[in-house]
């Protein structure tokens, strides 16, 4: 599957490059975008992208290994990030976040049987209504396990 | 139908549609439609009233009413109870203003968050923006940042240094490339402010670096926005879109000769882009990673040119600094730290929210007068300030003003002005433990004492976590956090000693118990 897959995207990601004006500093716009159409950065695309910004495959390597954000791997449907900073630790996020991927039948950082990737973050900015998750990209407060399943289907739907 | 739609206000800051704003939005428009009633429904920001929201706000005669926290369920009920003409219900606050926690803050950096539609350039007008950056050009470059000095203002973003001094700097640079750099990562526990301002008021934000390009002949700008913040990206790529329309960013704005080019570039996750440094790298599409200092970024920044960085508050400040004048700022708080602070009450709070009040707010008035005490309603154990680089802090202190220098004398620091509370369930080696194991995630491995020390740091706490060599091992932690304090490059590996030391030194109790359980 990978050949065609690569050579199906590599059109998809020098576009990309292009509309960033193949700009070394927009690297990390780059990425984003391309995770944001295939829910991860695909090995072949990094040689793509140091071809279009003239840096070397390592370089592009090194940049997307630096960051968090970036997946190698396809993820889940549906991404949720639980936050496991102070604030929501002291409204009980690790136990929150235990409980959560019971249900889920995986480990922070796994994706479940039902396609739903669970990963850590520290803070999301709602540290009043802690804890808080992130739900592909809507945040939830004062989370509960029911009020995530809640968020979980309607972004899956 | 005959009378005048009634203006009802509910948030869209994300705080808010995280407790459903959006399903009362929605619920609302449904119940008016099916009864008859013509009701207008504007999004605001958050006034940081936080534990209230979703608050929805009518407007009436004696001014904007407020009722939360709405739900969903309680629409038809408000309805009923005449919530549009401001009727009495049990969610029912009165006067949005005149509620103490509101009515008790000093707003200047946030005067308009909450007040007006983030994305209204009119509104933002009637309510005085647009005012510091007309007075801006028409002053000479050299009269803006003798304002922003005088004003006393310290950056926001943590370290506290002077604003105008920092611009003087930059503006002291030959002329040629120089650039304007907004630091939007916000990555500190228990900090939302930046977050706020953006969604609330983005174009103070601009209106803030358009005055800092003018002042030191900057033409670009960035805002480094962290990915975390979907919908602070999506409001500032709009509220840049509206001021190009509207011809304040770009070439010759209003005629002034200044030409200013702004863009949002995202984060990808990485606390430590939040350092400055590490951000310009970032933004030149490098691994994060810290640079030695020096030069300092205000004379060899991003792309090796002058630039300004500063933190979201910082520039968002600078508007009603130059539209009220430096004296006007100044006047607010105590000894060296001038004006307001966004403080950020967070965490096992009851009224979690946004308090900007003038420095020399004690502690315990924003815990317990703003906050009212712990949400679990169990006794206040600690509360950590300025994020997880910052101090725990002890009920015996909690009568020390928030004031840069007040706090340093307390071994503790202000950061970015976040407070997280704790009740007495929390086990601080456990905190301890966290400090180290965050650094270790999040450091951006360029020195030793930092990336070594921090995963060493995680490991000896554990031992004494399984009752092995607990005496001994706190020692070896006290000769890490040292070697952490003197030898790292940046305050990551510098300061994470700080969270240790202070549980270690507060709570010894917590550290001494667990050694004991393990060996029973
Ligand atoms: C590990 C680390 C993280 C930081 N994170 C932030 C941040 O998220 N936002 C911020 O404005 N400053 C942050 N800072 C401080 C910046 O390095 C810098 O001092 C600040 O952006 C300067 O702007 P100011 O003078 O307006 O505060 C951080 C510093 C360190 C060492
Ligand atoms: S202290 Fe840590 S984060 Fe800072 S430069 Fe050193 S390794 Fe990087
Ligand atoms: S600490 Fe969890 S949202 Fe800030």
């Amino acid at each position: 599957m990978t050949g065609s897959t690569a050579e199906g995207h590599g059109d998809m990601v020098k576009a990309i490059c292009q509309r960033h004006g193949n700009d070394p500093a927009s690297l990390i716009e780059i990425f984003h975008d391309i995770q944001a159409e295939l829910g991860f950065i695909p090995e072949p695309a990094l040689t793509d992208i140091a071809q279009a910004i003239n840096r070397s495959r390592a370089e592009v390597h090194g940049v997307m290994s630096f960051y968090h954000d970036f997946r190698r791997q396809p993820g889940g449907t549906v991404t949720v990030k639980l936050c496991r900073a102070e604030a929501c630790q002291s409204m009980g996020a690790l136990e929150l976040i235990e409980k959560v991927c019971a249900r889920h039948g995986v480990t922070l950082g796994g994706t479940s049987a039902g396609g739903v990737t669970i990963e850590p973050v520290y803070c999301l900015g709602n540290c009043a209504l802690s804890p808080a998750a992130l739900v592909n990209d809507r945040l939830v407060g004062r989370v509960t396990p029911d009020r995530l399943d809640k968020a979980i289907t309607e972004a899956a739907s | 139908m005959t009378q005048s739609p009634t203006i009802v206000w509910i948030p869209r800051d994300a705080a808010a549609r995280s407790v459903g704003a959006d399903d009362v939005a929605a619920a609302i428009a449904r119940e008016a439609e099916l009864r008859g009633e013509t009701v207008t429904i504007k999004r605001n920001g958050s006034r940081g009233m936080l534990w209230l929201e979703p608050l929805v706000e009518v407007e009436t005669a004696e001014g904007r009413i407020a009722y939360g926290p709405v739900g969903e369920d309680d629409v038809a009920g408000l309805f009923d109870a005449g919530f549009v003409t401001g009727g009495a219900h049990a969610l029912h606050h009165g006067p949005t203003e005149s509620v103490p926690y509101f009515a008790n803050q000093e707003r200047l950096t946030f005067a308009r968050v909450g007040l007006i539609d983030p994305l209204d350039l009119a509104d933002y007008e009637a309510h005085g923006g647009l005012k510091g950056l007309r007075a801006a050009l028409a002053m000479t470059t050299d009269h803006i940042i003798e304002q922003v000095t005088e004003s006393g203002l310290r950056g926001r973003g943590g370290a506290g240094f002077p604003t105008g001094i920092k611009w003087r700097t930059v503006a002291d640079q030959p002329d040629g490339e120089k650039y304007i750099a907004c630091n939007a990562d916000e990555g500190d526990s228990g900090t939302f402010a930046d977050r706020m301002l953006m969604e609330g008021d983005p174009f103070t934000l601009i209106e803030g670096m358009i005055i800092a390009a003018r002042a030191v002949g900057a033409t670009k700008g960035y805002i480094y926005l962290r990915s975390e913040y979907p919908d602070a990206i999506a409001t500032m790529n709009a509220a840049i879109a509206i001021m190009e329309d509207a011809g304040w960013l770009g070439t010759d704005i209003q005629g002034s000769g200044t030409d200013f080019d702004l863009k949002v570039r995202r984060g990808a996750g990485a606390y430590i882009c939040g350092e400055e440094s590490s951000m310009l790298d970032s933004l030149e599409g490098l691994r994060g990673e810290v640079r030695a200092k020096p030069p300092i970024p205000a004379i060899a920044g991003l792309f090796g040119k002058p630039t300004v960085v500063n933190n979201v508050l910082s520039f968002g400040t600078v508007p009603v600094i130059l539209a009220e004048g430096a004296a006007h700022y100044k006047d607010f708080g105590m000894g060296r730290s001038r004006g307001t602070q966004p403080f950020q009450i967070a965490g096992n709070v009851k009224q979690g929210g946004l308090v900007e009040k003038a420095f020399g707010v004690t502690i315990r008035e924003l815990i317990e007068d703003f906050g009212g005490g712990t949400a679990s309603g169990r006794p206040f154990r600690t509360a950590q300030l300025g994020g997880p680089l910052g101090a725990y802090v002890s009920e015996a202190m909690l009568d020390t003003p928030m004031d840069y220098e007040a706090l340093a004398e307390h071994q503790a620091m202000l950061g970015h002005g976040g407070i997280v509370v704790f009740d007495d369930t929390v086990d601080m080696m456990e905190m301890a433990r966290f400090a180290f194991e965050f650094c270790a995630i999040e450091s951006c491995g360029k020195c030793t004492p930092c990336r070594v020390g921090a995963v060493r740091g995680r490991e000896t706490i554990e031992k004494i976590m399984r009752g092995d060599n607990a005496a001994e091992n706190l020692v070896l932690i006290e000769d890490l956090c040292e070697l952490m304090t003197d030898g790292s490059l940046c305050a990551m590996g510098g300061l994470t000693p700080m969270p240790v030391r202070s549980a270690i030194r507060l709570f010894p109790g917590d550290f001494e118990r667990a050694g004991r359980t393990a060996a029973q």
